[in-house]
């Protein structure tokens, strides 16, 4: 565009810098700050008007004066992808931070990326393996899908990620993953353990990182997630790869949505966040699927930790409502010593019935997974009235139930960080050894043809 | 000119600031140097103030905007069905030829194929004396669908001339003695609800194979009901059972703000689903509306509108008509974002002042009325709604609550047991039965509304049972109530949870309902028959045979041998008698 400068700054509020008198400035167009030291910063239009220009900084707006430059690119922001991004690490904002060249971009994509045709979409139902009983077996997750992993500080969602991220597979496929990984307001020391992970397991070739941390500027961390995911969109539809993105941490991405609307002065929604985070998220987490005529994909694993472990939280709760499911990492199985410490009740797989079954995991699945929650549940519900009442006043079923609820947090749910289960002999054989606890008169969710095919004594074959 | 077209003068989001036009309220204009498409929300001294319904990066104050002088309308006629519309009716099939997988902008579609043409068939005749909403013809729109042809709304008198053939839905096909020229399309602006008769009363129950809404809580043709729960609890699942099963003549699916992956499945998997009222693919009867998560809000806003106006053409034809909105709470909260955008003055948690009423309006547009051709048509409205952190008392649940007359309460505790559907029986409500039991008498048995008060009431009894339970044990209660126990959770397990992925237990017809009610029932007079005269509860509740009943409703044909299981049941139970 015209590539003047203008030094019309009228207010600095937070991140936020307001301009009058400019040429007519595009909605989200990208914007350069020229400081009088010279320090470069980056910023994005919010609003424009042919009064005032709001602008966003995304390096925070530290020593801006009004003297500072402000320069107009044209254009909104984009993200230079190729498929040289694979084993590459950038910064929050898409500049090379593993001393690398610059990548050469084979394509400019737009970051906020357009919604995709539901029309246009495929469905997701080819299961993932991830060798983690309880989310093959309760929680089972598709090619395509986007289930978040809501844990809290303290627990092992980073191990239990990049389990996932080291296991999973397609049954009977060899394609492998390329991990798109998004680091946002995370500690230095959370990020080493992730980058020492896939390097000693040799992932790192088959990744690419974008890095905010915990000391970078708040406000970048609201574009990070967007490059990953349009370098995600690109390597999976332009380029047939299957890629899994792992962000992590939302919350802190939530946080600082948050800071640019209380410094715009919005109105705000629940616990001040603002009313179209809903939206906001959506953007993102929608950017997950299969579309047709197109091999690859993007499975999302978004970590978030539920502040004060609060589920009805704003942040996962509107996270819930938009993912296809969620992971719920307890506080209490942790304590345990249970790794890992899924909670299976209140987690959910909504693309589970999709991609298992006859042909997919195996035809008896969906009725062993049932069996396991009503069991499951039964037993846990039943903890908190023997603490009253004794394991006396129990009849016999009850008895079995709290049995269960014990042998299966110990027996299915616990497995060690490397161990990598199949689906059939490591976690279905396994939940129906473990039922076979219970009488099966109780087993009321099985059906009859599975316990006469499966069931280790009551089986006629 | 200068009335015709102004300038941008400010951007934010999806609102857009215009100077230099005085358009009407709702007026749609086109907007920037690629013509985008938005709606005027308010005027504001000499500024107008614009919602755009597609994304706003890129537009720069100064571009032009041009008034249409026509409010956001919808195209009626033939081709609505098997289709999938985005919130302003553009074909989504449309788009995907125009700029392929991802939606970009600026691109027209009619939401009716303009040069497809259609088999008419002229019902009315030269010299017939019309008015509006007169039927004077039809159209075989899908195999189990007649469309038939009304004159608008408002048009009305002798006609002059018909014809049947084979027409586009533009070209007129009868002409009134006044020269108005009746074609198969009609517009109707989405705002205005469209006219009727008069509103008659519900009395005929919409049967949706679902056991705990038909037999517990049902719902009347035309009547409204709303569907609250948080995440997880299945929400959509429910819905779409409901634009599967229920016996409606025409289904109308909002995906308002949801899951794109959700609305790809309900697209891939009804063509393929059979109606059980007509054995014909489901799709025949279906319109869906998708405006995702990530499409632009301000269609989003428009998509229940769009969704309702089709609802009610297909009503004022004689149709009983079903509309699923998944979920009235991103529509609220587009308004919500778009208000907060006006710099309004926001009422609860942000929300604007006016979402009850507008809340008020969508769901007024239900009901079953005489329509202005004579005919007897309903729209039922079922609403989804997503509190919060699932809790109730925020305000577009309550602003539902307030005028539905059915609530469908989802209950994360039941949702993890994998109890589905998970619908609390205590706290939810139906207020039709009164109206609706004369047609049970009429139609199933002449003691199902006793059947169903039984059931309830039992429920109710556990409840209360459950508290004592919780701090002594099942053990420390008299026999009679542990059998009370044991009937109660054969209403749950047996009754109430329903496999909505399983082939055969996912639809039941109501008459099977019945019958499995009874069965309950029967199970708890002889089991304390058989206990007073000295069977154990432990020996009742085991026998084979009531496992073999209750097992059974996943196999085919289990409406004709339920009677025969029953038998076997009872026998077994009496026998336990004879055994002490």
């Amino acid at each position: 565009m015209s590539g003047k400068e203008y030094r019309t700054i009228t207010d600095v509020k937070g991140p936020l810098v307001f301009l009058e008198k400019t040429e007519p400035v595009a909605y989200n167009e990208i914007v350069q700050l020229r400081l009088s030291d010279g320090t470069m910063k980056n910023g994005q239009v919010l609003d424009t008007s042919d009064d005032q220009v709001i602008v966003q900084v995304f390096e925070g707006t530290e020593s801006v004066d009004r003297q500072t430059g402000v320069k107009f690119l044209g254009d909104v922001f984009r993200l230079p992808v190729s498929k040289g991004l694979i084993g590459r690490i950038l910064d929050g904002a898409g500049k090379p931070r593993d001393g690398g060249p610059e990548i050469v971009a084979e394509e400019m994509a737009d970051i906020i990326g357009a919604a995709i045709n539901p029309y246009s979409r495929e469905s997701p139902e080819q299961f993932i393996q991830t060798g983690i009983s309880a989310i093959d077996a309760c929680t089972s997750l598709v090619r395509g899908q986007k289930l978040p992993i809501f844990s809290a500080s303290g627990l092992p969602h980073n191990d239990i990620a990049l389990q996932i991220a080291r296991q999973a597979k397609l049954v009977g496929s060899d394609d492998d993953f390329v991990v798109v990984f998004c680091a946002m307001g995370i500690t230095a020391e959370e990020y080493n353990f992730f980058v020492h992970d896939l390097e000693r397991t040799g992932a790192m070739e088959n990744a690419v990182l974008f890095v905010n941390l915990a000391d970078d500027p708040a406000v970048e961390r609201l574009i990070t997630p967007r490059l990953a995911l349009t370098a995600a969109e690109y390597l999976a539809f332009e380029h047939d790869y299957h890629v899994l993105v792992i962000y992590t941490d939302m919350t802190n991405y939530c946080e600082s949505l948050r800071q640019i609307g209380a410094a715009r002065e919005e109105v705000p929604g629940r616990r001040g966040y603002p009313g179209y985070m809903y939206t906001d998220l959506a953007m993102m987490y929608e950017r997950a699927g299969m579309v047709k005529g197109k091999k690859g994909s993007i499975t999302q694993f978004p970590i978030l930790t539920m502040p004060g472990d609060d589920i009805t939280h704003p942040i996962p709760d509107l996270s819930g409502y938009i993912t296809e499911g969620q992971i719920v990492i307890s506080r209490e199985l942790h304590q345990k010593g249970i790794y890992p410490p899924i909670n299976v009740l209140p987690s959910l797989s909504r693309l589970m019935n999709a991609g298992i079954g006859e042909g997919k995991t195996r035809e008896d699945h969906k009725s062993v997974s049932d069996q396991l929650y009503a069991a499951y549940a039964g037993g846990r519900e039943l903890r908190g009235l023997v603490a009253i009442v004794g394991e006396d006043a129990l009849n016999e079923r009850d008895l079995q139930l709290l049995k269960f609820a014990d042998i299966f947090e110990d027996q299915f749910l616990r497995q060690s960080r490397d161990e990598d289960r199949s689906i059939d002999e490591g976690t279905l054989d396994l939940a129906w050894n473990l039922l076979t606890n219970i009488d099966t008169k109780y087993l009321v969710r099985l059906e009859q043809k599975w316990i006469d095919k499966y069931h280790p004594t009551e089986s006629k074959s | 000119m200068s009335e015709e077209s102004g300038l941008i003068y400010r951007i934010s989001g999806p609102v857009v600031t215009a100077v230099g036009i005085s358009p009407r309220m709702y007026e749609v204009v086109r907007v920037g140097d690629e013509g985008l498409m938005g709606e005027v929300i308010e005027l504001h001294g000499d500024q107008s103030v614009i919602q755009v319904y597609e994304e706003t990066s890129g537009i720069r104050p100064g571009e032009p905007v041009v008034r249409t002088g026509q409010t956001l309308s919808v195209k009626l006629g033939p081709g609505l069905l098997t289709q999938i519309y985005d919130g302003i009716q553009r074909p989504l099939e449309d788009l995907e030829e125009t700029m392929g997988v991802f939606i970009t902008r600026g691109v027209d579609a009619d939401g009716l194929d303009l040069s497809k043409k259609w088999e008419f068939n002229a019902t009315a005749s030269v010299g017939d004396e019309i008015s509006g909403g007169s039927v004077i013809g039809f159209v075989q729109e899908t195999e189990t669908v007649e469309h038939r042809i009304m004159a608008p709304p408002g048009h009305g008198g002798k006609i002059a001339s018909i014809e049947s053939g084979e027409f586009d839905i533009t070209t007129t096909v009868c002409t009134l003695e006044d020269g108005t020229e009746i074609a198969m399309m009609q517009e109707w602006p989405v705002r205005t609800p469209r006219p009727f008769t008069q509103k008659n009363a519900p009395d005929v129950p919409l049967i949706t194979g679902q056991r705990i809404l038909d037999f517990l809580f049902p719902l009347a043709k035309g009547g409204t009901a709303g569907i609250p729960g948080p995440f997880g609890a299945g929400k959509t699942v429910t819905q779409q059972q409901l634009a599967r099963w229920s016996d409606a003549q025409i289904v109308v699916y909002i995906g308002c703000g949801e899951r794109g992956n959700e609305m790809t499945e309900v697209l891939t998997e009804f063509p393929h689903l059979t109606d059980p009222n007509t054995g014909k693919p489901l799709m025949n009867r279906t319109t869906m509306i998708a405006n995702t998560s990530n499409m632009p809000v301000a269609a989003r806003e428009a998509s229940v509108y769009t969704g309702i106006t089709i609802a009610e053409y297909f009503r004022d034809m004689g149709y009983d008509v079903a509309l699923m909105a998944d979920s009235t709470s991103r529509w609220a909260e587009a308004m919500r974002e778009i208000s907060s955008r006006l710099e309004e003055m926001p009422g609860e948690e942000g929300y604007p002042a006016y979402l009850s009423s507008r809340l008020a309006e969508f769901y007024e547009r239900a009901g079953r009325v005489q329509t202005l051709g004579g005919d007897d048509g309903s729209v039922s409205v079922i609403g989804a709604v997503s509190p919060p952190g699932g809790d109730i008392s925020e305000p577009v649940s309550q602003g539902t609550l307030r005028i539905v007359k059915v609530f469908w309460g989802l209950d994360a505790g039941l949702a993890r047991q994998r109890h589905f559907p998970a619908i609390n029986w205590l706290s939810s409500y139906s207020l039709y039965p009164q109206a609706l039991d004369q047609w049970y008498r009429d139609n199933i048995a002449n003691d199902f509304p006793e059947v169903r008060t039984k059931i309830s009431s039992l429920l109710q009894v556990e409840a209360e049972l459950q508290e004592i339970v919780q701090l002594v044990g099942s053990d420390a209660l008299p026999m009679d109530q542990q059998l009370t126990l044991e009937v109660a959770r054969m209403i749950r397990e047996f009754f109430l949870q329903q496999n909505a992925f399983h082939d055969v237990d996912t639809f039941s017809q109501l008459g099977l309902q019945y019958e499995m009610a009874k069965a309950i029932l029967t199970f708890q007079e002889e089991s304390e028959k058989a206990m007073a005269g000295g069977a154990g509860l432990e020996d009742v509740v085991n026998v084979p045979a009531r496992t073999d009943l209750m097992r059974g409703r996943f196999e085919e044909g289990y409406a004709e041998r339920i009677g025969e299981l029953l038998g076997k049941m009872s026998k077994q139970i009496a026998e336990t008698m004879e055994d002490n």
